[in-house]
């Protein structure tokens, strides 16, 4: 299915940000790990936008709230309400501090090489994670849009990103992350306020998402609930989860969120502390728009769904679609539509019919006239399909799918910088090799930048045969929230936090978390002996708790931090001017 | 002299800062975990337009007064600067 205007906008994208590279090439060590602190407030929060909005955020999420319902929430707090906690309480402190990446606080803070490689450690196994996911994302979208085979897809990512990532280092990723902004958040919203229109009447999704349904006189919501328990499924507004588990899972994603270096380092670019906080505010009015507009496009999504292919007749691949849905409509049915069988090739839809009768019945599990279910539709068609449900123009669709490369790709740079810099700088300039000049160190940085973007792309494409990426996010933001944020929080606001509480703390949320998280995910799968009713995607609060409370002990235990130490930290929260 | 009164500005800065970070926090909490969590039961007996009023703070409202919160802490930290003499 290679589409013209896919091709365009896949190709023109591409080229746009390998120009933005060329044009934005770093010259120093401190424009590379920090694009030489200069960048503006709010570019730097388009920029934060774009590296935090995944393939996930963009392809998966408004899917996921589709089949969640209120369920789906946990992303929605989640991933935004982290952004509170950054502003409050780190990204102006660790901005005012003045270095280039998270371990080098960690190190710098307590005055420990041991700490410092154990946070280069942390923040390499959570950008690991992260990233193979995001080359999957790629070899995804080339594969099923442009006909590329799926390795060739990542190896094309890889070249795109390794041109930026290596020449431009954070310089040129900041410059290409406010391009890939502005195409993700277009490909996005297009889509929903037609979506919006066709459903509620009312363009701005989020009035639509409170409005009623066109011509029903009842809320769209209420709609909803009315045809999705019809269907036998669990009503929109609710979930199946407990609310400890709702609780847990959104304080690991806010806390997680606000513990991960790739956007961490986003605020170590700005001028100063005050511009930090601007920033943090600019980065979650670019994410809002993405993120309020999600559950608009989640809840219309299921609507359009059911109605376009609920009980509609199949119509398989030898007959002649047009003449067959004519035949169909005529006699008063209603034929699959087209859409469903441009996508049916991509496996993201499929259609069993179990009871014969060449009908699609979609149905929940429990459903009130005892009929099977026989379609299922993958989390991603949502996204991926809208356009052509609202019947939209045959160039939304190459648009969507170069939003969606661009949230991958934009993600994907800024994972590698965190990797490049904990290599470069954190391991090579500050532990192993301290003599190292800045050139080499750039050099050493480059070459950093460049196996990670190759380690990345062999992460991805063997990650596709053990389909094993869904299963690790979890670990990212577990890990990061009970491994980095409580050292880095209480770094800041708890001046008697010395050496041994920092090690002992990161040691034992990284330990409990990654044991969790494994053996709930691999070795013992059933709900019924999780901790507290606690899943393994909201264990990193739990356990962010505890790593706390062990540094607290430990630090009691021994000796206070040195004299230098207690005025870097009064010199980080008061600035003197 | 000067020293100590410079500590003591100090010392006054950062308790304003803690009392308006704390201040925050709890908005932040009560908005989310409050509003679209613990207590979405009870909110949910209202409704603004169509949504359920709990339910439309865990997919809405909370991201909204999140970005007020972060731009009221800007507006804020500022004046407190200007106060206490940090920064010009």
């Amino acid at each position: 299915m290679l589409d013209p205007w896919t091709l365009f906008f896949v190709v023109t994208t591409f080229a746009l940000y390998i120009g933005i590279a060329i044009w934005a090439r770093a010259g120093s060590t401190d424009d590379f790990y920090v694009a030489g602190h200069d960048v503006h407030p709010t570019v730097n929060g388009m920029a934060t936008a774009a590296d935090w909005m995944s393939a996930a955020s963009f392809l998966s999420m408004a899917g996921l709230i589709a089949f969640m319902g209120y369920g789906g929430s946990v992303y929605l707090m989640g991933w935004t309400g982290g952004y509170v906690l950054l502003a409050l309480l780190l990204a102006p402190f660790l901005r005012e501090f003045g270095k280039f990446t998270v371990p080098d606080f960690v190190g710098d803070r307590y005055y420990s090489t041991t700490a410092r490689v154990i946070a280069v450690v942390c923040a390499l196994f959570v950008s690991f994670t992260y990233i193979a996911g995001q080359m999957k994302g790629v070899g995804v979208a080339f594969s099923g849009f442009l006909g590329v085979p799926f390795e060739w897809g990542i190896i094309i990512g890889m070249v795109i990103v390794f041109f930026y990532a290596v020449l431009g280092g954070m310089k040129g990723v900041t410059y290409t992350q406010v391009a890939q902004y502005c195409v993700l958040i277009f490909a996005f919203t297009v889509p929903a306020i037609f979506m919006s229109l066709i459903i509620t009447g009312n363009p701005v999704p989020q009035l639509g998402f409170i409005g009623e349904a066109q011509g029903e006189g009842i809320s769209m919501l209420a709609k909803l609930n009315t045809v999705v328990t019809d269907l036998g499924f669990l009503e929109y507004t609710e979930t199946n989860k407990s609310m400890i588990d709702v609780f847990c899972i959104t304080a690991a994603l806010m806390f997680g969120t606000a513990g991960l270096p790739h956007v961490i380092i986003r605020f170590f670019t700005v001028k100063s502390a005050d511009a930090a906080r601007v920033s943090a505010g600019w980065a979650l009015i670019f994410i809002a728009i993405l993120y309020t507009t999600a559950p608009a496009v989640g809840a219309f999504a299921r609507i359009n769904f059911i109605d376009t292919v609920n009980e509609a007749t199949y119509i398989a691949d030898d007959e002649d679609y047009d003449a067959r849905s004519a035949e169909i409509e005529a006699a008063g049915g209603k034929p699959v539509p087209q859409w469903y069988k441009d996508w049916e090739p991509t496996g993201l839809v499929a259609f069993e019919d179990k009871n014969g009768d060449g009908v699609m019945q979609y149905r929940g599990p429990n459903a009130p006239d005892g009929i099977e279910n026989e379609v299922s539709p993958n989390n991603d068609i949502f996204v991926l399909a809208n356009p052509q449900i609202a019947n939209l123009p045959g160039w939304v669709i190459g648009l969507v799918v170069a939003g969606g490369l661009a949230a991958a790709l934009s993600t994907a740079a800024g994972l590698l910088m965190v990797i490049s810099s904990a290599v470069s700088h954190d391991l090579c300039r500050r532990t192993l090799f301290k003599s190292m000049d800045d050139k080499t160190e750039l050099r050493v940085a480059r070459g950093a930048a460049a196996g990670a973007v190759f380690a990345a792309g062999l992460l991805g494409i063997f990650s596709n045969s053990l389909g094993f990426v869904a299963q690790v996010v979890a670990f990212a933001f577990g890990l990061a929230a009970a491994s980095l944020f409580p050292v880095i929080f209480l770094g800041i606001f708890w001046k008697r936090m010395n050496k041994e509480g920092a090690i002992a703390s990161m040691l034992t949320g990284l330990i409990t978390t990654f044991g969790y998280i494994y053996w709930f995910k691999f070795v013992d799968t059933d709900p019924a002996n999780w901790l507290f009713g606690v899943s393994p995607e909201g264990i990193g609060f739990v356990f962010m708790w505890l790593a706390a409370g062990v540094g607290v002990v430990t630090t009691l235990a021994t000796k206070p931090p040195p004299k230098e130490i207690l005025e870097l930290v009064q010199k980080i929260r008061v600035p003197v001017s | 002299m000067q020293e100590n009164s410079s500590a003591d500005e100090g010392r006054a800065y950062w308790q304003a800062t803690i009392r308006l970070t704390i201040g925050l926090l709890v908005i932040w909490f009560a908005v989310s975990f409050g509003a679209g969590i613990l207590l979405r039961d009870v909110l949910d007996q209202w409704s603004l337009g169509g949504a359920p009023l709990g339910f439309w703070f865990a997919q809405q409202g909370a991201i909204y007064v999140f970005v007020v919160l972060i731009f009221f802490y800007c507006w804020a930290m500022r004046r407190i600067e200007k106060e206490h003499g940090v920064r010009a």
